[in-house]
């Protein structure tokens, strides 16, 4: 994958949980495309039909808390979420979200400095987000080595065909 | 410098003699387990990785409980798979839709022991620390990575220690415990770390209990939830296991990343109020709440004295006109044991229905789901929006007393008060 990603904001406020973001009735569905079309259902039911691709999504505090449903993950990669960028991520949601291939970056003042709609240019390895909108930029803590490599290959599955013995 | 439970259990499981927390490890996993929603996903991760069979029949470890008879063509379907699945495969542990929750089938058929390392494709695996294990829940790609080969990477958690001491009141429970923590350490208070609990009031629970605390570590944001092993939790496991035990305690000058100590003595029945599990409150400031449903059951409380407790609450009494009472008992085991003791009866004639054992009324599957509107009252672990049916249902958690004594007076009530 590249490693430099633009595209617009959509905002979401603190403790986005994985049930808002794919609810429990949508859970038999093994299919990605058919998970995808609920991706947000709980807060915004339209999210699947609004959002483009590379668009990214901005968190607050504790994104993905809750059900280890990957589901949750498999819906905004699915649905063409380029990015996450978040206060801070829940534990299983963001181990989910490398293993998937789809970046998830902790930037603390990412709220108050994203407005829904701006236009943001992340560069993964360089560890900054810029808004293009407003010109101003963030620095955040790059992703450790092993998880740049499996955002690279576009998840766990792809990576660990290459590197059998390594999991 | 001495070891949390944590370290310990992550040293002797990547053949290390000591870990860190903040040290990763690749380790080997004890049990791999996966309820009926996430296996589909985590089987097609397995193939797709280019895994044929799975790394040790023996230790993978199938529930099919979240949709528990299955009620949709979609879930039947899911079943179905899983269940040719397992033949294909040579399972030796596969438990069909009449077995229970997952969380409480592994420990009842002898699947825990102490010091084990467990990991489940469903967030409430940390349950099973109640046994002194390190369990911790994962998503499905990861967990076709770990039936694919039995190892899995982990980053050794910081530990918090929450010390409980003192007696609890009469109908407050290991649910008020753990609520009151949630709502000290916040949602998010214990992400990426373990949650030791222990002092007198830990060590006077039951084993049930204590899988109540752990349970709940995942609502802080927890990887893991431990109880350090003592004699009854031996006595649960003999004739479950095979009583050979490797059990692992924490060591006096190990380094937690913040100590809590709760005073038992003086906790009254908690709360925790929609739409987060830390909004908690002492039930005095949210009692007469209008309530149209209570649930009884799940992974956090739906075992023998959870319904017992009920029972008494609603032995003479009945059902507010205006409300329902959903009961669902853990498991199997559970559900004879209730049967035996008459606690079923006294349920079903209280005005109860008593399902079968499931998650179904946890999650918003498929039964007892909420209405717009309404109100409910669950012991299990969940209060956010849309969680148990409706996006404009309302949520309140509490212990299985408080329930029951809501589910009589139709307004949430503190058992000690009712007429």
């Amino acid at each position: 994958m590249n490693t430099r990603l633009e595209g617009k904001a959509w905002k979401f406020g603190d403790d986005v949980n994985t049930d808002l973001i794919v609810p429990g009735k949508y859970l038999e569905l093994v299919n990605y495309s058919e998970i995808a079309l609920h991706a947000m259902e709980g807060i915004d039911p339209d999210f699947p039909k609004k959002v483009r691709k590379g668009d990214i999504v901005v968190g607050g505090r504790n994104f993905g808390c809750g059900s280890s449903r990957e589901h949750a993950a498999i819906a905004l990669k699915q649905v063409g979420v380029g990015a996450v960028i978040a206060e801070s991520f829940a534990r299983i949601f963001y181990r989910n979200a490398i293993n998937l291939g789809l970046p998830v970056l902790e930037c603390p003042a990412i709220v108050e400095t994203v407005g829904e709609g701006d236009i943001l240019d992340v560069d993964l390895i360089g560890g900054k987000v810029k808004n293009k909108t407003t010109g101003r930029e963030l620095v955040f803590v790059p992703l450790p080595g092993f998880m740049v490599d499996i955002l690279e290959e576009g998840g766990l599955v792809a990576y660990l065909k290459k590197h059998k013995d390594e999991c | 410098m001495g070891m949390t439970v944590s370290e310990k259990i992550l040293a002797r499981a990547s053949g290390q003699e000591k870990t860190r927390a903040g040290e990763i490890v690749k380790a080997e996993v004890d049990v791999a387990m996966m309820p009926d929603l996430t296996t589909i996903l985590s089987i097609n991760a397995m193939r797709e990785m280019g895994f044929r069979r799975v790394w040790d029949r023996d230790k993978v470890v199938i529930v099919l409980d979240h949709v528990a008879p299955a009620s949709t063509l979609l879930a039947a379907t899911v079943h179905r798979d899983i269940r040719e699945f397992a033949r294909d495969q040579s399972l030796k542990h596969l438990y069909d839709v009449d077995s229970g929750v997952c969380h409480q089938v592994l420990p009842e058929r002898g699947h825990i022991k102490p010091g084990y390392l467990v990991v489940g494709a469903d967030s409430h695996t940390c349950t099973h620390g109640a046994f002194g294990a390190f369990a911790t829940g994962v998503g499905s790609t990861d967990m076709g990575a770990i039936i694919g080969t039995g190892k899995t990477w982990l980053r050794v958690p910081e530990t918090i220690r929450v010390d409980v001491d003192g007696k609890l009141p009469e109908y407050v429970a290991p649910k008020d415990v753990i609520l009151y923590i949630a709502g000290q350490i916040g949602a998010d208070g214990a992400t990426y770390k373990a949650l030791e609990f222990g002092g007198g009031t830990v060590s006077g629970m039951s084993v049930s209990g204590r899988m109540t605390l752990c349970n709940m570590a995942i609502e802080m944001g927890g990887k893991a939830g431990i109880v350090e092993p003592d004699e009854k939790t031996f006595k649960f496991l003999e004739g479950r296991t095979d009583g050979i035990f490797d059990p692992v305690y924490v060591d006096e000058d190990a380094t937690y990343k913040r100590v809590l100590r709760v005073d038992a003595d003086t906790l009254e029945p908690q709360v925790a109020c929609p739409h987060k599990v830390d909004n908690v409150k002492p039930i005095s400031e949210v009692s007469g709440t209008r309530i149209n449903q209570a649930f009884i059951g799940s992974c956090t409380n739906g075992r023998l004295e959870d319904l017992l407790v009920a029972a008494s609450i609603l032995d003479g009494r009945h059902v507010h006109r205006d409300a329902r009472l959903l009961v669902v008992p853990a498991s199997k085991e559970v559900y004879l044991q209730a049967l035996d003791r008459g606690i079923i009866r006294s349920l079903l004639e209280a005005g109860a229905v008593v399902s079968n054992p499931s998650c179904g009324a946890c999650f918003g599957g498929h039964i007892g789901l909420l209405a717009p509107g309404e109100v409910g009252i669950t012991t299990s672990n969940r209060n956010f929006k849309g969680r148990q049916g409706s996006p404009e249902a309302l949520v309140y958690l509490a212990s299985p007393a408080v329930a029951a004594a809501s589910a009589v007076m139709g307004v949430i009530t503190d058992p000690r008060d009712l007429p």
